[in-house]
């Protein structure tokens, strides 16, 4: 098939481009990126005025299958991230069962040759049913395919341990990513400590439970010359550390969720279960140094951290209500609006953030729109704005934090592998829209 | 003029608000005084005292208060209901809501359900305890009291003494006493201090003399040492030594300062019993006032819904 995209602006910092250009798709590749194609080849898409981005990769969503399809499928997930412009996901490990086997990974694997909609790769577990002590074969799991190991929302208390993991990752070169929290620390609470917890009568997760974590899984990871990635930076002494072992030459990167530089504690003071999540809200103090880390690269990627959940455990009393949040269809449009539209960051910068730094830190050829390069591609009307409410979700799940919420920045056409699969209603090709 | 359908907390009342509700109670509380201790008021309205929480006090008082107002009364208590089944509170509420009911009176553990309650029904809500949260009732007729025995809160120096980390009756004073213009000092050992209380408006006293010095009344709580999950909780005995209210202590306050308990008391344990039955004592017109105050609000939120019901009404 031949797609030709029309006077589009092209934001791709791989290839230091940002102007417009038509982009010729033959098949699943990017032929050609340049000025005035001739419009005599097979289906053209008028994206004037509109901006067109590398298909976005979300390193950090929960599936939830196998295991919890009541909350989410690989399908469902992989249609919502297609309508949120993410044609790459990193598929979390917080399965039952978890990808810590042969078996294990190639249950994952043949769901998703059956029903994924999207690029889905494989994140798989650290130790042994997630428990924090058996490290699982790491080598195996790098020969199936997995692209990254993390314990996920278990971080490993024993430094002898996370010791080894560095280790064996190391030998398998393979990436580590890191839910870092001190448990003992975070003292069962639910959100953040100080005014809020306080003004709300709940016990508190300090940033300190956070950010002695990072500190100590960057420093394991650099006495060995391991890869390490911190999951959803949420307080600003976690982005300073970061920021020096950075400067240090340490092998780290990290990501952020739109809900950390997007809201803050004082969201959370109505009881609002869809703003409870781990780590929680935190201060604006904390939202500037997001910002910041964001701005100057010390934060080198955003990821939704999706979590779906039904709203029999959302939709409850405050401390018994689950953690997380559902953020595939709102990622682009939140970085859209607080970044873009303050100026933390230009197009480029949110190519960087959301496609092209996942895409190299996971290793993966996406994140560019190179000609010869799969063809996934976003095209995006940036300044339409939209309400996020719960009946247009495409998840099976509705505990977004931006419900209710208006956005700027509407995706219209995700592309992947050179095929139109998602068209938003506001388009004329009420073909792609089966 | 008020409009709330809901009473939550007193964080979210406006100085005004909480005066009202102040005077409401004051022409209520003759009532009580009357042969016939009735008034037509919530004639016809039906009252539900949802309790998953242990409580006597603060029950009985919102069902004499509902009933002077010849409201009727359903009491709910979480071991009868079922709760204990699995309901969630939110369909236990619609049921509620279902019987045609007009207020639910709420007691929970979890900090936020009385919120969460309102936020899914129509009817009333009214929060009579929720976790750690707030306990806007209890710390109205602490109000109630403070300015019927002193004539006015601002200006007033309260020291609230006890377990402020884990109570709802310290928050709920702490905002209602700041915001008519009284200045609250808390005092506990360092490990019951919440973190930031002093950016709700409170000061913190680490010494139970400094906090009783010039203090014009002192709101004790009571120490829950059944919370023994708790590796913070200091021992009983060295707590009474360090922060219980003593005679002795008291001479060194004003001469008149006000004792106040939201009870039950345990005597010898956070108060000492001569102190709880002396002359600075108000902790009995303390219940008879929660009455007053409790009549107060079951009438305002019921009053108010009634309205926002008959504009809805009309413009169906």
């Amino acid at each position: 098939m031949t797609l030709l995209i029309k006077n589009g602006l092209v934001i791709d910092p791989a290839n230091n481009r940002s102007e417009i250009l038509d982009i010729l798709l033959i098949g699943k590749k990017i032929i050609k990126v340049a000025k005035g194609i001739g419009d005599d080849v097979g289906e053209i898409i008028d994206a004037r005025d509109r901006i067109i981005l590398p298909g976005l990769v979300d390193m950090h969503v929960h599936l939830r299958e196998p295991g919890r399809e009541d909350k989410e499928t690989i399908q469902t997930g992989t249609l919502a991230a297609l309508k949120g412009g993410i044609t790459s996901v990193l598929a979390m490990p917080n399965t039952f069962p978890p990808p810590d086997s042969v078996e294990s990974v190639s249950l994952v694997k043949s769901i998703i040759k059956k029903t994924a909609q999207a690029n889905v790769y494989i994140c798989g577990a650290i130790t042994k049913g997630r428990l924090g002590r058996e490290l699982a074969d790491i080598a195996v799991l790098k020969k199936e395919g997995v692209l990254a190991i993390s314990d996920d929302g278990s971080s490993i208390d024993s430094d002898a341990l996370m010791f080894s993991v560095f280790k064996n990752a190391k030998n398998e070169d393979i990436l580590v990513i890191c839910h870092s929290e001190d448990k003992v620390l975070s003292n069962s609470g639910v959100v953040n400590l100080g005014l809020t917890s306080t003004r709300m009568g709940l016990r508190g997760i300090s940033s300190e439970s956070e950010y002695k974590r990072v500190k100590r899984d960057i420093e394991l990871a650099e006495k060995i010359g391991a890869r390490v990635h911190i999951a959803h930076v949420s307080c600003k002494e976690s982005v300073a550390i970061i920021r020096e072992a950075k400067k240090r030459g340490a092998k780290v990167t990290s990501e952020t969720a739109p809900h950390y530089f997007a809201l803050t504690e004082e969201d959370v003071l109505g009881y609002d279960t869809n703003k409870k999540m781990n780590p929680p809200l935190r201060g604006r103090d904390d939202v500037a140094a997001i910002k910041q880390g964001l701005s100057d690269g010390t934060i080198d990627a955003i990821a939704s951290d999706h979590a779906p959940h039904t709203e029999n455990e959302k939709d409850i009393e405050f401390e018994r209500s689950e953690f997380g949040v559902i953020g595939l269809e709102t990622e682009l449009s939140a970085a859209i609006t607080e970044l873009v539209g303050n100026r933390i960051l230009d197009w480029a910068g949110i190519v960087r953030r959301m496609s092209l730094n996942p895409a190299k830190i996971l290793g993966i050829d996406r994140g560019t729109l190179s000609e010869g390069a799969v063809a996934d591609i976003v095209i995006v009307d940036p300044k339409k704005e939209w309400r996020v409410i719960k009946e247009e979700f495409v998840s099976k799940s509705r505990n977004c934090a931006f419900l209710g919420k208006k956005l700027k920045g509407v995706v219209e056409y995700t592309i992947c592998a050179g095929k139109v699969v998602y068209a938003s209603a506001s388009t004329d090709k009420e073909h792609y829209r089966a | 003029m008020w409009t709330r359908k809901d009473l939550l907390g007193l964080e979210e009342l406006s100085k005004e608000e909480l005066e009202l509700i102040l005077s409401t109670a004051e022409s209520f509380k003759e009532v009580s005084t009357r042969e016939i201790k009735k008034v037509p008021a919530l004639r016809g309205k039906t009252v539900v005292n949802l309790f998953y929480e242990p409580s006597t006090r603060t029950r009985v008082s919102f069902e004499v208060a509902a009933k002077r107002l010849s409201a009727d009364v359903i009491n709910i208590a979480v071991e009868s209901s079922s709760v204990k089944k699995g309901e969630t509170l939110v369909d236990t509420g619609s049921n509620i809501e279902a019987l045609k009911a007009d207020i639910i009176v709420v007691r929970h553990n979890s900090s936020g359900a009385a919120a969460m309650l309102a936020r899914h029904l129509n009817i009333s809500v009214v929060n009579a305890g929720d976790g750690w949260h707030e306990h806007p009732t209890q710390a109205l007729l602490d109000i109630f009291t403070l300015k019927e025995k002193l004539g006015h809160i601002s200006g007033l120096k309260v020291s609230i003494v006890g377990d402020i980390a884990h109570s709802r009756v310290a928050r709920s004073n702490i905002w209602g006493l700041t915001k008519l213009g009284a200045s609250v000092t808390v005092c506990a050992p360092k490990l019951l201090i919440p973190p930031a209380i002093e950016q709700m408006g409170a000061k913190v006293a680490y010494d139970i003399d400094e906090a009783l010095s010039s203090a014009d009344a002192v709101n004790v709580l009571r120490m829950q040492f059944e919370r023994d999950s708790e590796a913070a909780f200091p021992q009983q005995l060295e707590y009474f030594k360090d922060f219980g209210i003593t005679s002795e202590r008291l001479k060194k306050a004003k001469k008149d300062i006000i004792l106040m308990h939201p009870g039950p008391i345990n005597r010898g344990i956070e108060i000492e019993s001569s102190v709880a039955d002396g002359t600075n004592s108000v902790i009995l017109e303390q219940v008879t006032n929660g009455i007053a105050v409790r009549m107060a609000v079951l009438f305002l939120v019921a009053q108010a819904n009634d309205k926002s019901q008959s504009v809805k009404d009309s413009e169906s």
